[in-house]
């Protein structure tokens, strides 16, 4: 594993630093990156979408966060752009797990007990062995992504675990939260559509 | 509550705060006794404030200033000028008087302060206004900028969300300076590039508005900090949607090949964090989205005029040496408030 180390540096530093490090990798493996903010690690992992590699990160202290690149086999190679085969690969091909939540309870009945019951659903997320791939909220699911959430903690965890975590701009703005929004980022229906289209499995609470 | 810290440097309009971050802090403001003379406030996200004084005359106020984005102080001068300056022909003004905004190390070589005004100030005199002052204190860093006045005609006011459906969109000046000068900081962008970016900077909007008023205007917004999405997220106005021709959006062609090599900045992201989520990308490659929110600074303006108008205007702005370019249409409010399509 090669390690960077992109704290105190402005972007696109930090992004240029870790190409290099995959670059002189010249094959299969990892590279880890610490940086000091969260925008950094956005653009690492953007470039990393773009170049199908495998991104992880985690926050390590309020200024320290911790990105690790897996590079497989055929991406390597930095001169041959990613490729459409390698997605389709058997060895990559592994379950795309979607988890929709549409509403601040779970179940009908009880209000109360409704809030406890997706609290801890949420928890019990962050025990499995297979994480999902993406979370996504919408409606009344919307609230749980926002300040004063009581799931805040584990969704940051799942974030850090790599979950991707999205909630609806439209409910957002219905519910007036649009600023208060405090873990993963905003998306669209479009978005939302697709990502529910290219499930595997979709798990709804 | 802990709140997220994110710093990344840079200058220019790529310096600015987030806009989420601003707008939580002015909804928190208390409420000002309302005066039917302030026609446009900072409530409405506008480029300047306008004042009524007379039925026939009203005064535009805006201030800009920010960190060098490039090395050289009297090119830094000009650009921090003209991008001041634009507030007023994004609002359909004409320029009057400015002040100087100066931060500058005590310590530091007052020289280059010199050279930093001297490149303001030609700007200010180019723009026909007179520069009537100023204000300087010590800093850490330089920062640089103007406060500007200029008067307009309250019937004649370029709303930035005054656009109708059918109309077309037209940017005035290319895109991906952002991006750009912050590869030249790290030795990767070439000195072609580099200059084509200093030339459009440096160029008042003065020309294009002086242009446009020969048509008639619906909305008219400047393209800075936001990136040419968040202007036009803000155009929108919550009222309209668009549709943006994704090959037909003027750029610095360098551009494309830094953000195809990820030489990607801070502030594009921000803004992507910010205006993604109202818009859908079709057919449209990572470079152009990176393009798209870059953040611009001393940008060019962004003009949704009906098609004739729209088609006439850009023609003669062509002539004129403007690279302005039909870049959307607005249609009537749907789902995805911005669509691009490649």
């Amino acid at each position: 594993m090669i390690k960077v180390n992109a704290v105190g540096d402005a972007c696109p530093i930090p992004v240029v630093k870790t190409k290099n490090a995959v670059k002189e990798l010249g094959g299969a493996g990892e590279v880890e990156i610490l940086v000091d903010n969260e925008i950094a690690v956005q653009n690492i992992k953007k470039m990393a979408v773009q170049k199908g590699w495998e991104a992880f990160s985690e926050r390590l202290s309020a200024d320290r966060f911790r990105v690790v690149i897996k590079v497989g086999e055929t991406s390597a190679d930095s001169t041959s752009e990613k490729e459409e085969e390698i997605v389709c690969s058997p060895i990559k091909k592994r379950e795309n797990k979607v988890v929709a939540i549409s509403s601040d309870v779970m179940g009908e009945g009880n209000r109360e007990l409704g809030e406890v019951l997706i609290k801890s659903f949420i928890f019990a997320l962050t025990k499995q062995d297979s994480l999902p791939d993406t979370i996504l909220f919408y409606n009344g699911g919307a609230r749980l992504t926002c300040e004063g959430s009581p799931a805040l903690e584990d969704l940051r965890l799942l974030e850090s675990m790599g979950c991707e975590i999205l909630t609806c701009g439209t409910c957002l703005d219905f519910y007036s939260l649009k600023e208060s929004l405090a873990v993963g980022s905003v998306t669209n229906m479009y978005a939302i559509a697709e990502k529910l289209m290219g499930a595997d499995l979709i798990i709804k609470p | 509550m802990s709140e997220q810290k994110i710093f990344c440097k840079g200058g220019g309009c790529g310096a600015k705060l987030g806009a989420g971050l601003l707008h939580r802090i002015l909804e928190r403001l208390p409420k000002q006794s309302f005066d039917e003379n302030l026609l446009v406030g900072f409530d409405c996200r506008d480029d300047a404030a306008v004042y009524r004084l007379s039925e026939d005359m009203a005064v535009v106020h805006t201030l800009d200033f920010f960190p060098p984005m490039v090395e050289n102080p009297y090119t830094f001068g000009q650009i921090a000028a003209a991008n001041a300056l634009s507030d007023i022909y994004a609002m359909g003004g004409e320029v009057k008087t400015a002040l100087n905004i100066v931060c500058f190390p005590e310590n530091s070589d007052i020289n280059i302060l010199g050279e930093i005004m001297r490149g303001g100030m030609e700007k200010v005199a180019e723009s026909g206004g007179t520069l009537a002052g100023g204000h300087s204190i010590a800093d850490s860093e330089i920062k640089y900028g103007l406060s500007v006045t200029g008067i307009v005609n309250p019937k004649k006011i370029y709303k930035n969300n005054g656009g109708r459906k059918g109309d077309l969109l037209v940017l005035t000046k290319k895109l991906g300076v952002g991006l750009i000068c912050m590869a030249s900081r790290v030795g990767e962008a070439s000195e072609e590039a580099l200059s084509e970016a200093v030339r459009s900077m440096t160029t008042l909007n003065k020309y294009a508005a002086r242009i446009s008023k020969e048509y008639e205007v619906h909305g008219c917004t400047d393209v800075t900090g936001f990136g040419f999405l968040g202007h036009l997220h803000e155009m929108m106005g919550g009222r309209l949607s668009c549709m943006v021709y994704g090959d037909r959006v003027p750029y610095i062609e360098e551009a494309r090949h830094l953000a195809e090599e990820f030489l990607i900045t801070a502030a594009g992201q921000k803004n992507r964090n910010h205006t993604g989520g109202f818009v859908r990308f079709e057919n449209v490659d990572f470079a152009t989205e990176e393009i798209l929110f870059d953040p611009q600074t001393s940008g060019g303006l962004l003009i949704a005029l009906g098609e004739r108008d729209a088609l006439k205007m850009t023609e003669e702005m062509k002539k004129e040496g403007i690279p302005a370019e039909i870049v959307g249409e607005i249609t009537e409010r749907q789902d995805i408030e911005i669509t691009v399509k490649g």
